[in-house]
Parts: C-alpha cells; structure tokens; sequence
C-alpha cells in the first residue's frame, strides 16, 4: 500500500471537481477481554480507509472505501463526481475553508499502534487473576489500545493531520453468586500508568461495602455521582446542543416564541466546554466527515477547531453550528463539534464530599441512558454495579439498584456541589473516552423504580 | 424474481488462496481450530430533511480476519491487504495472540462439534438496492417529504433510507468453503409539529420496520406514501391530546411496539454467553440463569418464543453462522417456559448442549465473532383472533403502536418503552389519543400478564439494525415477528410527570 499522504495527493491530481477534499484515516487497534479471572477473546485489527468528497457547483457527494490500491483511485474520484451530476444542490454548501499551511508531518508514516502496548499490562493480569481468585471474587475485564491517524487535504490547499492513541481499562467485580458486583474504569495512553492492583483495592473496597444490603424504595434522592456519572449526564446534554434544532424550535434549547436559550442560566453552576488542545484527552483541531446533518457539514472539513465554551457558570453560550447554518442565520460563529468535553471543577474530592454527607447515594456509574422527551430533555437510565448509601458521612451498605428518570440539565442544574475535575471513563457512553468530569451533589434525583439487577 | 447469485466481483477476490494461505499458518504453527473469513460490507445511507436532500453517504469495506485457538486459547488478527503474504502474516499474529495469553487461561477453548460444509447462500430479495440509481432513492425521499409537509399539520420531517449489502467467505481448518452474501434494508419517516408560542413539540415516526429484503421493500412492500399522508393528521391528534394519567392499565400493543419488548426483554436475557458472564463488563448478565431452565414460567402458558435463523427476510437469518454452523430454528419459550438459549460453539460444548444452534456473529472483519441474537420471535395464536378482538377485550385502556424510546437494566428485568401512538380505548372501541406515556415493567411480570395474544392477521416481522454487544462493540441487525397482544394491569408513567 502506499503511503496516504501520496494516495490523497494522486486523488487530487485525478480530481476534476471543482473542489474536492480527501480524508484519509489508520486506524490500528489491540485489546485484551477476559471473564471470570481467564481471557475470553483478544486480538488486533488494522483498517485504513479512504473517502473523497467531490464538489461540483453546490453539489456534493462522497465515496468511502476501505480497500483502495492505487489502480482503483481513479475510479473513486469519478464515482464521486459522476454521484454529484444527479443531485441536488447541498443546501449546506459553502466555499471550502482555505489553506493554513502544511502541518510539519504531513509526510511522515501514520503511526503504528504498538503491538506490544499492552505487553505490561500481562503480568499485572496474572496477578489480578490470583488475588481474586483467592479472595473469592470474580473479575470481568476489557483493555483496549487504539491509535488513529487522520490526514486531510483539499483542494484549495488545507492540509491537516492529526494523531491520536488512546485505551482504557475497565473492570467489573463480582461476588460467585452475582449478588454484589462493583466497576472501576481508567482511560489511558500507554497503560504504564495502569496499576491493577490499585483498581482492583477499589473494587474490594466497594464490594466490602456491599456486604450489608440495604433496600430502599424508588423516590427522589440526593445522590453523590462518581465522575462516572457526571461525564454521562454532561454527554447527554451535549448530544442536544445542536443549534439548528434550537433554531428550528425542536430542542430543549429552543426559546418559546422563537430563538435559542443561549443566555439562559439552565445549568446551576457548572461550566462545560471543549477543547482540541485539552491535555490527555486532545482531540482532532479540525473538522473531518463524510456526512452533512444538523451539526455538521462536509463542507467544513479541514476547519480549524478552537476551544469552545458551551456553557459558562451554568448560561447557555453556545450551541454545536457548522457555518452553513451560521451563515443562513447570521451574526453568529461558527462552533463546530469537538469530540472531547470538559466539566471543569475545583471542589473536593469524592472521600471529602462523603464526608460531609448526612445522606445520600453514591452512584459509581449509569448504564442504558436514552431519551424519553427532546422537549424537555428527559432521558431514563439506570445505576449499575454500585450504589451505596452514605449516612453522616460513612457508607452503610449497598443499595438496590434504581430505573430513573431525568433531565441531565435539570440534574446538572441542581448540582449543589462540585468537586475535582479529572479523567473519566463515562460507563454508557463508553467510546467517548475524551471527558473530564468532577463528582457531584445533586439535591434531587429521580429515582423511578427499583432495578433487582445485581 | 429473487436473486440467487453472489455478485461476481466478490467470487473474484482470491477468497481460495488467501483462505489456504492463512489455514496453512494456523496449522504449522499448532492451531487446533482456525478459520479465516473474508468480509465486505458495503453501505449507504441517503437523508432528506424537508425538501432538501441532507446527506448521502457510501462506504464500503473490505478485510479479512484468522481465528485460532492454540495453546488452549483465543487469538484474533484482522487485515486489509488481500495478499498472501499479508495474509500469513496476519496469521502468524493471530497465533502469537493465542500464544501470549495462554498462560493466562485457566479454561482451554473446546468447541461443539460441526460438519464441514461447501456451500453459497444468498438471502431473498429481489432488486439490489446498489443496483438501483442514486437519483431514484433521493427522489423517493424528496417526494415522501413533499407529501407529507402539503398537509400543512406538520412543520418539520426527516426521511431516510439505510441500505446494506453484506457478502462473507467462511473458511475453516475443519474444511469448510461457505460463501454468503445478503441485503438488508430500513427506511423511515418522521414529521415534527411545532407550537412556537409555547416551545411545545411532539415528533411522529412511520414506525417501518427494517427487512432482510432489497429496495422492493420500498416499492412494493412498505406503503411509505400511506405513512406520509396519515402521520400529519395522527401528530396534530396526539398533539392536541391529553397526557396521560399514571396509573395500572389494560394494553394491547401492537407488534410494532412489541418487538422491541422482545428484543430487549426476551432476545438477550437468553444469550448463554450473558447468562454465563461473558457480558458481565458491559451489556450485562441475565436473570434467566441456567438453574431456571426447563422451570421459569417466563411468561403465560400461550407464550411460545422461537429462536431461528431461518425466517424469510429475517436481518439475522443466514445460510450459516460466523462459525460454519449451519441456520436452525428452535424453541426459547414453550408454552410460557423457558426451555433454550442462544448458542455458539464455545459455549455449547461448556454447558453440554451438543451441537451450536448458530448463533455467532461478527459484524465486520476486523471483529471477533461473539453469540449474537437470532430471529427471536413470538409466535401468533392459533384462534383467528384480531386486532379489533383484542381491543373489545379492554374496557378502559390502551392501544400501544409503533417503538421509540427504550431502556433495560443489566440483568434484562426492570425496563421502560414509549412508542409513537397512545390510542385511548374505552368499551373496547379506540376514542382517541393520550401523549407522554411510557410503559414500565419487570420482565416476567410483564409477559406473564399477557392474556392473550392476536392471530396470523396481526402478525408482523419488526427488527433493528444496531443491537449493540461486546467489547470492542460490535452492532448486528435483528428480527422480532410477533402478533398483537394483551396485557393486563400494565404500569404506566406520564413522563411530563417524570423528572419534575
């Protein structure tokens, strides 16, 4: 195969659009799975994939492959082109963004992803397997290392490039009969700051607490939120920030009579934002598609991305706007998506926080959030593998788990304490590994029904 | 005419020599099972957001991947170059994977036994949706859009068209040659209604459900047209609508509902692979555990549920498995009893079931193939009864029709479903609508309220495209038939109620 640098400079070359953006990606993964103290499937995958998006006049069409040898370039760009003749015109188009320069290593190799990144995390393993074997406990895990290259050129002369690798280990403990179970979860680069051990005192730790159970009946609780949990209910408001659909009056951010509710205070305290730049969880500072929707648009590939602040002490500040819909609504900015999220916060930590509990429910993590109402935001969910209740500042035993439903703005929104903002692993938005999130107080949350699920 | 032929173009590929190539591998360097399959996947999604054309996407992938089981253990490797030498090299890493965590495992990797088959499958359908020119597919999305935004009712609608065409090559060490190809489709329509003034928005769906057909089903078999014509009407209805009051109910869900209930509550709580644990870090167990097989009364004594692979235009329905088994039916659920599970090899030869019943699945070449669901399917009464039977059964209730939202807990108990139409039935005769209704339930309590079920006239094939499992995640595509039914005493939420 030859090197995408030169695979998308010959599309160019071959490109008789008016315009044309190529988009290369290498994606290169590993990844270790086990169940009961033994692995179960492991292995490792290495996929590349081309796509060209052809622009003639306002029209648009694209073509992805994953098998792409140089004798079948040419056929890709006029499959693209002959795709754009029959359609209509885009009604995002816009002139491609123009060129900022080429990145230092446009033409270096894309990187591999190391084979042996998990190398140190196979002792640590074994371990793990005697030391739950021989406290009777049994461990379920997934470790997983990916490393993504993505190149991007146009034909106006963008040129971006962007490298990522990211993992995450995340383990769930169980008792032999199921009945207690506990997760802990870790996103990291290179897995030398994963220390098994570590997670898996935590995971005694909480199944220890599990030893006295508690039934307590569904009904609003305050409820003290691992990080966890945080950065999903932060990602579930951030999938309804789409300022096309607030404009169009079918959003929780739409204002009543018309308009958004950006300047609204419908956060209580927090802040969100996004940020490319974000240390250890640095995201692509471009934009890079195939597909035009609401909050996106082909024709913003290669758009540099910034740091974008959504929301600023609990007021709306902005909404996701590619430039298409900035400009057909005008005197706004364009804020692209950015696939990372921040809920920053300087409070204290999770033990300090339990500490000033008189009493509440410490949730390690949600599972199977979906919406129920766009109008109003309201998502269901459950707790899972871990809810506790916190009594005068010590935890008393585990708790049934719960059904609930809320709104993550109104449960965000009612956060009446914040604490240390770190990495987080959101256990039902498992693949958005690039979040930071505090644990939180929320005054009332919405406990629907009891889960027996264990 | 159904067609019956792989494309050419895939029987091209070198499927025999870089098969060869990789088995080769696999056996000089001790694997005592191994396969190699060869994948290509090709898409498109087409979306028209009001009487503008948003999006059309096409992609195709193409790879391959080795399976082996050396030392005892898994090892998994997946490609892209479709050369032999890219090929053998793979393989070699495939091995070195088994061989790196070996020592790790403390349960060699046994598998049921299979025949070797040489065989091709291709699934019904009759147009290749590929086939049909792109110009078309947008304009019957344009025009669905046109028909439904001139009733005035509706501000907003979003119409699409996801289109797949998937063709594997399946070889084994074992010696088997099996070539596959199928056509799945799904399309849907959905209206918005805005009331500016107050911020107020209700949404309405054609409630189509995808079909392991080609692009017929939009011509022939799904009225689509009839969907955007009456949605405008039924969104401003239920607009106007009460919400409504929580509280114990009598419904008859219709299997445009149903099949979700299915899927969630019935299709993974008997996946053995859950029950075994295997899920335990991510989509989660199963309280159907294998102590209550042959004792659970899952549900009422009329509740008979399938697992198959077989069923015309069924999205899991397969000539074979991702493991070379060969497509079977049999029984999950037997006269409200839990009597089956969901099987791959590994698993079928751990608990002693004897043979798989074909239940692997990987959904793209660089996965692993893991017990994925069947068709799973709940079978029609055998009285004729009807739809309208079924209603004049409530006095006070409701009519559930069409899916939406859903969730369910980790051990596949406690879960929740909206839908797209709530119709209000009094004196068994539909009165009207009700809006912001969600249905909550356990799953045993829930299936064992069901008093009766509707004859083959209320029958329907749903299914999804995107049922979600594993880790690395992998999606497949699913079907759930089942008639209308009625359940008793049921918990209903008003979920302008919740959260407040």
């Amino acid at each position: 195969m030859i090197a995408l640098h030169d695979t998308i400079e010959r599309v160019l070359r071959l490109s008789k659009a008016d315009a044309c953006t190529v988009i290369a990606r290498r994606v290169a993964g590993v990844n270790i799975r086990w169940a009961h103290n033994t692995v179960t499937t492991n292995g490792d995958a290495d996929e590349a994939q081309l796509s060209i998006v052809s622009i003639i006049g306002r029209r648009v069409a694209s073509v992805t492959r994953t098998h792409f040898p140089p004798e079948q370039l040419e056929d890709m760009v006029r499959e693209s082109e002959a795709a754009c003749a029959k359609r209509p015109d885009a009604p995002d188009y816009m002139p491609l963004p123009d060129a900022a320069g080429d990145p230092a290593d446009w033409g270096a190799p894309p990187a591999d992803a190391d084979i042996h990144v998990l190398d140190p995390l196979v002792p640590q393993l074994r371990t793990l397997y005697d030391q739950a074997r021989s406290a009777g406990i049994a461990t379920f895990g997934y470790a997983e290392s990916q490393t993504t290259t993505t190149l991007l050129a146009t034909s106006t002369g963008v040129r971006r490039r962007h490298t990522e690798r990211i993992g995450k280990v995340d383990i769930t403990a169980k008792t032999p009969d199921f009945a207690r179970s506990s997760w802990v979860g870790q996103v990291t680069h290179d897995f030398l700051d994963v220390d098994l051990g570590v997670l898996f005192d935590t995971l005694q730790q909480r199944l220890a607490w599990s030893a006295q159970r508690i039934d307590l009946p569904a009904g609003p609780y305050e409820v003290l939120l691992e990080p966890s949990c945080a950065a999903d209910l932060a990602i579930a408001a951030y999938w309804f920030m789409t300022r096309r659909d607030a404009d169009e009056g079918r959003s929780p951010f739409s204002r009543p009579g018309g308009g958004t509710r950006i300047g609204d205070r419908l956060f209580g305290d927090i802040t969100m934002y996004s940020d490319p730049a974000e240390p250890a969880i640095e995201a692509a500072p471009f934009c890079h598609g195939v597909d035009s929707g609401g909050a996106s648009s082909v024709f913003d590939n290669g758009l540099a991305i910034a740091r974008t602040e959504w929301v600023r002490d609990g007021i709306l500040q902005d909404l996701i706007t590619p430039r298409y819909w900035a400009a057909k609504i005008g005197s706004v900015v364009p804020a692209p998506y950015v696939n990372n999220l921040i809920v920053p916060g300087e409070g204290p930590s999770m033990p300090e926080m339990m500490a000033q509990t008189d009493r509440a429910l410490l949730i390690t993590c949600f599972w199977y959030i979906r919406t129920v109402d766009p109008q109003t935001a309201l998502v269901t969910g459950l707790t899972r593998d871990g809810v506790f209740l916190v009594e005068r500042g010590e935890v008393k035993g585990a708790v049934n788990n719960f059904r609930w439903n809320m709104s993550p703005i109104a449960a965000l929104a009612q956060a009446t304490q914040i604490g240390r903002s770190g990495m987080a692993v959101p256990r039902e938005h498992d693949e958005f590994l690039r979040a930071k999130a505090p644990a939180l107080r929320i005054a009332r949350f919405n406990m629907s029904s009891v889960s027996e699920a264990s | 005419m159904p067609n019956t032929r792989v494309a050419p173009d895939f029987l091209a590929l070198p499927l025999d020599r870089l098969a060869d190539a990789a088995l080769t591998v696999a056996r000089t360097r001790g694997a005592t099972y191994a396969d190699f399959r060869i994948e290509r996947l090709r898409s498109q999604t087409i979306v028209a957001r009001d009487r503008e054309l948003q999006t059309s996407v096409d992609g195709e992938s193409v790879g391959f991947s080795v399976r082996v089981v050396c030392k005892g253990a898994w090892g998994f490797a997946a490609g892209i170059d479709l050369t032999t030498d890219a090929v053998a090299s793979v393989a070699r890493r495939a091995v070195e994977v088994a061989e790196s965590l070996a020592p790790l495992n403390t349960e060699p990797v046994t598998l049921a036994d299979e025949p070797a088959y040489t065989d091709t499958y291709v699934s019904r359908y009759e147009i290749d949706p590929f086939a049909v020119a792109e110009d078309e597919k947008i304009n019957f999305l344009l025009s669905l859009n046109d028909r439904a935004l001139a009733s005035k009712r509706i501000d907003r609608v979003t119409s699409y068209v996801m289109l797949v065409r998937e063709q594997k090559f399946f070889a084994s060490l074992a010696g088997s040659r099996i070539t596959q190809q199928r056509v799945r489709v799904k399309g849907d329509l959905e209206a918005v209604r805005i009331d500016k003034s107050t911020g107020a928005f209700e949404t309405m769906g054609s409630a189509a459900p995808p079909a392991g057909r080609g692009w017929e089903y939009f011509t022939k078999v799904h009225d689509f047209s009839k969907d955007a014509d009456d949605i405008p009407a039924l969104l401003e209805e239920k607009m106007a609508s009460p919400s409504v009051t929580p509280g114990r109910y009598d419904v008859v869900i219709d299997p445009t509902n149903l099949w979700l209930t299915i899927h969630e509550s019935i299709g993974h709580s008997t996946e053995l692979d859950r029950v075994l644990g295997y899920e335990a870090n991510y989509a989660g167990t199963s309280f159907a555990t294998l102590d209550k097989l042959n004792t659970l009364q899952f549900g009422a004594p009329m509740m008979h549920v399938t697992g198959d692979r077989q069923i015309e235009h069924g999205l899991s329905t397969v000539g074979y498995d991702d493991e070379g088994v060969a497509a079977q039916t049999w029984d999950i659920i037997r006269d409200g009893v839990l009597v089956g599970y969901q099987l791959d090899r590994q698993m079928a030869h751990k608990q002693g079931f004897g043979r798989s019943n074909g239940c692997a699945f990987a959904d793209q070449s660089g996965r692993v193939p893991l017990q994925r669901m069947p068709n799973v399917s709940l079978s029609a009464g055998t009285k004729p009864i009807t739809l309208d039977d079924l209603l004049a059964g409530m006095d006070e209730g409701l009519y559930i029709v069409g899916d939406k939202s859903w969730s369910i807990d980790m051990q596949r108990d406690n879960f929740q479903f909206t839908g797209q139409k709530f119709f209000q039935v009094r004196g068994g005769k539909i009165v009207g609508q009700v809006k912001d209704v969600a249905y909550q339930s356990r799953t045993t309590d829930f299936w064992n309220a069901m008093e009766a079920v509707g004859g083959p006239s209320t029958y329907l094939l749903g299914g999804a495209f995107n049922c979600g499992k594993g880790q690395p995640g992998q999606i497949a595509p699913v079907t759930h038939g089942c008639p209308a039914a009625l359940f008793r005493r049921i918990n209903i939420l008003n979920t302008a109620q919740e959260g407040q």
